[in-house]
C-alpha cells in the first residue's frame, strides 16, 4: 500500500494526462508542485524552530522563555517575523548593491537545496540521485560563497575580516567531514541516501560506526558556524562578523538559514547513522516514516542546542589546530580501519561484523583518549614550571617569577 | 524544438554570457562571481550529458574550492579599495582577432568531420557509472598510474604553494 | 535529441573566450580566470565525446577527473606565486612584472 502523497501524485498525473497535456509538461508540473511542497514544509518548520530554540535555551538557562503570546508562546515566532519585516532596510554607503542583496538569498537557498535529496519516507524523496552524499558536500561548499559575498559587499573591514575567518573555518572543517562521510558510504556500498537508509538493517550505522557519527556531527556543527565554533559571528566577538551590516528581513534570512542548517545537519546525521525513516511498522504504513524521521532529526537538533548552550567559545587558532592536527588524522585513521575491517569481515556472519566494527571503534576512542591524556600531562608539567613575569627590565618586579 | 534542446540553449547562453562578462568586466570581484556562474553552467551541461558524478565534482572542486581561493587572492592583492584604470591591455583588438579566428577555424574543421552530427545512443541501464569510474581509477590495467601520479602532483602543489606563499619575516 | 555538434561548438566558444581573456587582461588573477575557462571547455569536450562516441568505456570520465585534479593543482600554485609577487613588488599587473631584478 502506498502512502497518501504518492497516491495523490498519481491521481493528479492521471487527471492532467486526461486533460490532454503532453507527458513532459505533466512531469514538469508535478516536479514544480513537489518542489513547492517540500520548500513550504521546510520553511514552516523553520518558523517552528525559532520557537523551539528560544524555549529550549530558556530551559537550559533555568528560566521560562517566551510565554505571553499564545499558548506556551507559540505565536512568538510570528511576532518576530513581523518585527523583522517592518524594520528599516539600510544599505551601507559604498556597498555593492547586487552582491549585497544576493548574499542572504544564497545563504538560505543553499540550505533549502539540501532538502532535495533527504529521504523522508520509503518512496518520498525529492530526487533520488546516486551521488547524494557528494551533492551534500557540494551544497556545503556553496554556502561558503554566500558568506564571503556578504562580508565583501558590506564595505566594512570588520565584516570582511569576519567573513575571511568564517570561510577559513568552514573550508577547513569540510576535510574531516568529507572523510567521515565516506564511512557510511563504505558500509552501504552506495552514495545515494535512500540506498544508505535501506542498508541499515538490522542495526543502525551508529552502532557499527559511532566515531564516524560523532565526527560528522562535530564537523557539521563547525561547518554551520554554531557555538562553540561561532567566534566569527557571535555578537560579542568581531562585532557580529559578516552579517553586521544586514538589517531587517535580510538578517532574518541569515538567522533563519542558520537555524534551518542546524536542523538539516541533524536530519543528515539521522539519515546516515540513525536509520532515517526506519522504525517499527514502516513497511506496512510508509507515511509513518516521516514521523520517525522528524523525531530523530529534532532529537539531534536538541543535542546540537545542548552543545551550544553548555560550552564556552573556542578561539580561532585553537579551532583550526583542533581541525588540522586532531580531526583530520583521526578521520583518516578511522576510514582506513573501517575499510580494512569491512574487507576482512565481509564473509562472516553479520553479528561478527557488527561486534568487530564496534570493538575497533572503541579501540580507536581508547587510543585517542590515551594520546590526549599524555599530551595533557606534558602540558601540565610545562605550565607548572616557574616562568618570569612580564615587566620592564630593571624594575624589581622583573626578577620575580610566578 | 524539444524540451531538452530548449534547456541546452538556455544553459549555453547563460554559460557563454557569464564567461564573456568574466573576461570583460573591470571589477575583479565581479569577474570572479561571473566565473562562478559560468562554472555552474558547465555543471548543468555535465548533467545534460548524463555525467552526474562529474557535475557534482565540478561544483565541489571548482565552485567550492578554486573560486573561493581566487576570491581570496583578489581581495588580498588589491592596491586600493577600488581598481583603477582599465583592466584590458591596449592590444585587445589583436586578442579578439586571434580568438575569433581560432573559433572559426575550429568550427570549420569540426564541421568537415564525419561524426559531427551524431545523435546520442541510449545508455544501457545496467551501467553504474560511479562504480565503473572508481574501478577504472584503481585497477592496474586501467588508470591507476595516472591516478597515483595525479596524487603526487597534488601533494607537490600543496607543499610548493605553502612554501612559495610563506611569509618569511 | 541534441547532436554532438552543439556541444562541440559550445566548448570551442568557451575555449576562445578564455583565450581572449588570457591574451587581453592585465591583472594576473584575471589571466588565471581565462585559463580556468579554457580548462572547463576542455572538460566539456571530453565528456561530450565520451557520451556520444564511446559511452561504454569510462575513459572519458576518468580523463576529465584527472583534468580536475591538474587544474586544482595549477590554480593553487599560480595563486601562491601571485601573492608572493604581490608581497615583493606590490603589483599584480602582468606588464609591470617584467624585470628579473631591480
Amino acid at each position: 500500500m502506498g502512502d497518501p502523497i504518492t497516491m495523490i501524485a498519481r491521481w493528479l498525473e492521471s487527471q492532467l494526462l486526461g486533460l490532454g497535456l503532453s507527458p513532459v509538461l505533466v512531469t514538469l508540473i508535478l516536479a514544480v508542485l513537489g518542489v513547492i511542497l517540500i520548500a513550504s514544509f521546510v520553511l514552516v518548520m523553520d518558523i517552528f524552530l525559532v520557537w523551539v530554540e528560544r524555549k529550549v535555551v530558556a530551559r537550559f538557562q533555568d528560566r521560562l522563555g517566551p510565554n505571553r503570546l499564545g499558548p506556551f508562546g507559540l505565536i512568538q515566532p510570528i511576532a518576530d517575523v513581523i518585527k523583522l519585516l517592518i524594520k528599516e532596510d539600510i544599505t551601507p554607503a559604498g556597498a555593492d548593491k547586487f552582491v549585497y542583496n544576493l548574499a542572504p538569498i544564497i545563504a538560505l537557498a543553499t540550505v533549502l537545496l539540501l532538502w532535495a535529496v533527504i529521504p523522508l519516507a520509503p518512496d518520498l524523496v525529492g530526487s533520488d540521485i546516486n551521488v547524494g552524499v557528494l551533492y551534500i558536500v557540494a551544497i556545503g561548499a556553496l554556502a561558503t560563497l554566500g558568506v564571503i559575498m556578504a562580508g565583501w559587499a558590506s564595505n566594512n573591514k570588520y565584516a570582511l575580516l569576519g567573513a575571511f575567518r568564517t570561510v577559513a573555518q568552514m573550508v577547513s572543517y569540510e576535510v574531516p567531514m568529507v572523510i567521515a562521510l565516506l564511512v557510511p558510504v563504505l558500509l552501504a556500498g552506495s552514495m545515494g541516501l535512500n540506498a544508505i537508509v535501506e542498508a541499515q538493517t538490522p542495526v543502525w550505522f551508529v552502532v557499527v560506526a559511532p566515531v564516524a557519527a560523532l565526527l560528522v556531527l562535530l564537523t557539521g556543527i563547525a561547518e554551520l558556524g554554531r557555538a562553540p565554533f561561532d567566534l566569527s559571528e557571535a555578537e560579542s566577538e568581531i562585532v557580529a562578523g559578516f552579517h553586521i551590516e544586514y538589517t531587517g528581513m535580510k538578517f532574518g534570512l541569515f538567522y533563519a538559514g542558520e537555524l534551518l542548517h542546524a536542523l538539516t545537519i541533524g536530519a543528515l546525521v539521522s539519515t546516515l547513522f540513525l536509520g532515517g525513516w526506519r522504525g517499527p511498522g514502516v513497511e506496512a504504513i510508509p507515511i509513518l516514516g516521516v514521523g520517525y524521521f522528524l523525531i530523530k532529526a529534532f532529537f539531534l537538533y536538541w543535542v546540537i542546542m545542548w552543545v551550544k548552550y553548555s560550552m564556552p567559545r573556542i578561539r580561532i587558532d585553537h579551532m583550526l589546530n583542533f581541525n588540522w592536527k586532531f580531526l583530520t588524522p583521526l578521520s583518516l585513521v578511522l576510514l582506513m580501519v573501517t575499510a580494512i575491517l569491512d574487507k576482512l569481515l565481509e564473509n562472516g556472519p553479520y553479528w561478527v561484523y557488527v561486534t568487530g566494527m564496534l570493538l575497533a571503534n572503541l579501540v580507536i576512542i581508547w587510543a585517542v583518549l590515551q594520546l590526549l591524556r599524555s599530551r595533557a600531562r606534558v602540558e601540565r608539567v610545562r605550565v607548572a614550571e616557574p616562568r618570569p613575569v612580564a615587566a620592564p627590565p630593571g624594575s624589581p618586579a622583573s626578577t620575580t617569577t610566578l | 524544438m524539444t524540451g531538452i534542446q530548449l534547456v541546452f540553449i538556455v544553459v549555453a547562453v547563460m554559460t557563454l554570457g557569464a564567461a564573456l562578462m568574466a573576461v570583460l568586466t573591470s571589477n575583479m570581484v565581479h569577474a570572479a562571481l561571473w566565473l562562478i556562474l559560468a562554472l555552474f553552467g558547465v555543471a548543468i551541461i555535465f548533467v545534460l550529458l548524463n555525467a552526474g558524478f562529474l557535475a557534482v565534482v565540478q561544483v565541489v572542486i571548482y565552485i567550492g574550492a578554486i573560486s573561493i581561493i581566487m576570491i581570496f587572492a583578489i581581495m588580498l592583492t588589491r592596491r586600493l579599495i577600488t581598481d583603477i584604470g582599465t583592466q584590458t591591455s591596449s592590444s585587445w583588438p589583436w586578442a579578439a582577432l586571434i580568438a575569433v579566428a581560432l573559433f572559426g577555424g575550429l568550427a570549420w574543421m569540426l564541421s568537415t568531420w564525419g561524426g559531427f552530427n551524431t545523435t546520442p545512443q541510449l545508455l544501457s541501464p545496467r551501467s553504474d557509472q560511479v562504480v565503473e569510474l572508481g574501478q577504472a581509477l584503481v585497477s592496474p590495467n586501467a588508470f591507476v598510474i595516472p591516478f597515483e601520479v595525479a596524487s603526487v602532483l597534488l601533494l607537490a602543489a600543496l607543499i610548493g604553494a605553502i612554501f612559495i606563499a610563506w611569509d618569511r619575516k | 535529441m541534441i547532436p554532438l555538434s552543439w556541444y562541440l561548438i559550445l566548448s570551442a566558444a568557451l575555449f576562445c573566450i578564455g583565450l581572449f581573456g588570457v591574451l587581453s587582461r592585465k591583472n594576473a588573477v584575471a589571466i588565471l580566470i581565462g585559463i580556468e575557462l579554457m580548462l572547463n571547455a576542455v572538460n566539456v569536450n571530453l565528456v561530450a565525446f565520451w557520451r556520444y562516441i564511446t559511452p561504454q568505456a569510462i575513459t572519458g570520465q576518468a580523463f576529465a577527473v584527472l583534468v580536475f585534479a591538474v587544474a586544482a593543482a595549477e590554480v593553487a600554485v599560480g595563486l601562491a606565486l601571485i601573492i608572493s609577487i604581490y608581497r615583493r613588488r606590490n603589483t599584480v599587473v602582468a606588464d609591470e612584472i617584467d624585470m628579473l631584478k631591480f
